[in-house]
């Protein structure tokens, strides 16, 4: 919930910043970004180990946090001697509250993007939902964006609030956290920030300062009006989709990309019902029993993925894109196909 | 927070082997605990995912009728790893099932019309559904005239052939069963494949006749000319589609057609909303 009166700000000395994250870690499971060779991750941080800020952005996005890869569903038994063998269980989750340290704007906005999917108003999904409920996100505003970063035109931006708890923004010695939600407050709380400061003007000019950073956009103003069946047969597919090799990366690294398999695993006389990403690069993904497969084909998978965030997403909610513009995809196709070149030629298509 | 992937657990209270090639078995499921039965609320032409532990599940159209109780029925055909595992299955033995799944026949439309079903092969199971529905004695003075084509490959390769003999024996519905091909000499009903058949029986369209198709896509192609034919708006051509599934509510992303899930927004879509969609099924 958005807090109705003019943001707090708080400053945060870095030289208090070990004891703080000392005091967040005894009421939150703390996840942050830490460095993996020559990337970073976020993973769930031990006692005593800190965030790294000290980071562009992590190679995955940080939606395994709320949405884990692999994630145990249901247990069964499949002794018949035993009592409600074959029956599915509830497996036990841990839902208490956990706090991510440093996730950027774009991708926190990303969780409220997939929330149109797994929180709707006839159907929930349990495991995202409670996950993302429990979740305070404080994140890490880019002072510095990179190259490939598109958010600005992609509903998003550097210092974009929507989807955080609270904005820490790094100011040298210090951060300024500017507090977004009554979440983000009960964080401040148990963090034991409050040294209130007035630091809105420096605020403002930091933020406009990062977004003069950002040197790549999309166009997507025409989206809307375009007609599905034009753009689904638009001769520039072909072209689009032909070097792919349909390794998924994208869609492994999209922080917006949800969707999921379900697959039953068993060891022994006991099972397990899994949910596990899965990506509509790959044939498997459509095939029917029957054999037939209405993707058979690499151009259709691709095309499949880039009209999903670009025009079914865009039409099905009437809220913008299904991409917060993080460049991962950009910057880690093996191929480089570019969803800023294809969007702006959807755009700009004409019949 | 309702688990909407949680199945209900279901014994297996009855196995019909139904057609001579042994692919196509129905099984009767009766629900473990009594009140999961009131909370499977379904209508003619839903689905559900039935749930073997330690297969997995698959999205099968429900057979039986709401207006049956005290059972639910599929008829599956043996494809995959699933539906293969379930052929070896066993009555009194233990399966799950979520839903019911989808939209359903537009029955309130549907009310008060002539319904010509049209159907080929192992794609009837809702068609029956549909059927037993309507023939219910509560139910039936609310549809005019009902006739039903329905096509296999063989006689023995008809599904519930006991209830197609009672049904082509009453006046409530009329029947135009027919077989691709046959040597059998007793044969009484209509030899051909099912657009022909419809072709020289189905009512002719109008505002107050509506068509519903389920069948092989070979089917379905060939009968939709017939149909434009006959003078049949493209709202009243009923299809319902499949599609590889696995969550069944519209999120895990694998079924769409557009922006249309068909699990969730389907699977029955009339054809004039077919027209909008891409072309991708």
């Amino acid at each position: 919930m958005n807090l109705g009166y003019t943001m707090k700000v708080v400053r945060i000395d870095k030289k208090n910043w070990v004891g703080d994250i000392e005091n967040l870690s005894r009421s939150y499971r703390l996840f942050g970004p830490v460095k993996d060779d020559n990337f970073h991750r976020f993973e769930e941080l031990d006692k005593d180990k800190l965030p790294d800020l000290d980071y562009f952005n992590t190679r995955l996005s940080p939606k395994s946090i709320v949405y884990p890869q692999s994630e145990t569903m249901f247990e069964y038994c499949l002794d018949e001697r035993k009592k409600d063998h074959h029956v599915m269980k509830e497996a036990s989750k841990d839902y208490s509250q956990r706090a991510v340290i440093g996730i950027r704007p774009c991708d926190a906005a990303a969780f409220l993007l997939v929330k149109r999917n797994f929180d709707t108003p006839e159907c929930k999904d349990p495991y995202w939902v409670k996950a993302y409920e429990a979740t305070t996100f404080v994140g890490l505003a880019c002072n510095n964006p990179h190259s490939a970063c598109f958010c600005t035109t992609a509903g998003c931006g550097p210092f974009h609030e929507d989807g955080l708890d609270i904005l820490l923004i790094d100011a040298g010695n210090h951060y300024f956290a500017k507090i977004i939600t009554s979440k983000g407050e009960n964080l401040l709380k148990a963090a034991g920030w409050d040294t209130k400061v007035d630091a809105g003007k420096e605020i403002e000019s930091m933020k406009q300062n990062a977004e003069t950073g950002i040197t790549s956009f999309i166009a997507t103003n025409k989206l809307k009006d375009k007609i599905t069946a034009d753009l689904f047969d638009a001769p520039f597919w072909e072209d689009m989709a032909f070097a792919c090799i349909n390794c998924g990366t994208c869609t492994y690294a999209c922080p917006t990309c949800w969707c999921f398999d379900i697959q039953d695993e068993v060891h022994g006389c006991s099972g397990t019902r899994m949910r596990n990403w899965d990506s509509c690069m790959y044939p498997l993904f459509t095939l029917h029993g029957s054999g037939y497969n209405p993707r058979n084909t690499g151009m259709q998978r691709v095309r499949q993925r880039f009209m999903h965030k670009l025009k079914y997403y865009v039409d099905k909610y009437d809220n913008g894109i299904q991409c917060v513009g993080c460049g991962r995809c950009v910057s880690l196709c093996p191929v480089n196909i570019d969803i800023r070149k294809i969007c702006n030629t959807m755009n700009s298509y004409e019949k | 927070m309702q688990n909407p992937y949680l199945p209900y657990p279901v014994r297996i209270d009855e196995i019909v082997t139904e057609t001579e090639d042994k692919n196509l078995k129905t099984f009767k499921l009766v629900f473990l605990n009594p009140a999961d039965e009131e909370k499977f609320y379904y209508k003619a032409g839903q689905f559900a995912e039935l749930s073997v532990a330690g297969k997995g599940e698959i999205p099968i159209g429900i057979a039986s009728s709401p207006t049956e109780k005290g059972y639910i029925m599929f008829t599956v055909n043996k494809v995959g790893l699933v539906t293969t595992h379930l052929h070896s299955m066993k009555e009194g033995d233990v399966i799950g099932i979520r839903g019911p799944l989808g939209n359903s026949y537009p029955w309130d439309i549907l009310q008060g019309k002539n319904i010509v079903i049209i159907g080929g092969g192992f794609a009837f199971t809702t068609l029956r559904s549909s059927i037993v529905y309507m023939l219910d004695p509560v139910m039936r003075p609310k549809f005019k005239d009902i006739h039903v084509i329905y096509g296999a490959r063989s006689p023995e390769m008809l599904l519930y052939r006991d209830e197609l003999a009672g049904w082509e024996n009453s006046s409530d519905i009329n029947m135009h069963i027919t077989v691709d091909a046959t040597d059998d000499p007793d044969w009484k009903y209509n030899t051909g494949f099912v657009p022909t058949i419809t072709e020289q029986k189905a009512l002719p369209g109008n505002a107050e006749t509506y068509a519903i198709i389920c069948g092989p896509p070979i089917m379905i192609k060939f009968t939709q000319p017939v149909l434009d034919k006959l003078d049949y708006a493209h709202d009243h051509i009923i299809m319902s589609l499949e599609m590889r599934m696995k969550c069944g509510i519209g999120m895990c992303g694998r079924c769409n057609i557009g922006k249309e899930f068909v699990c969730k927004d389907g699977p029955v879509f009339t054809l004039a909303q077919l027209d909008k969609m891409p072309k991708e099924f």
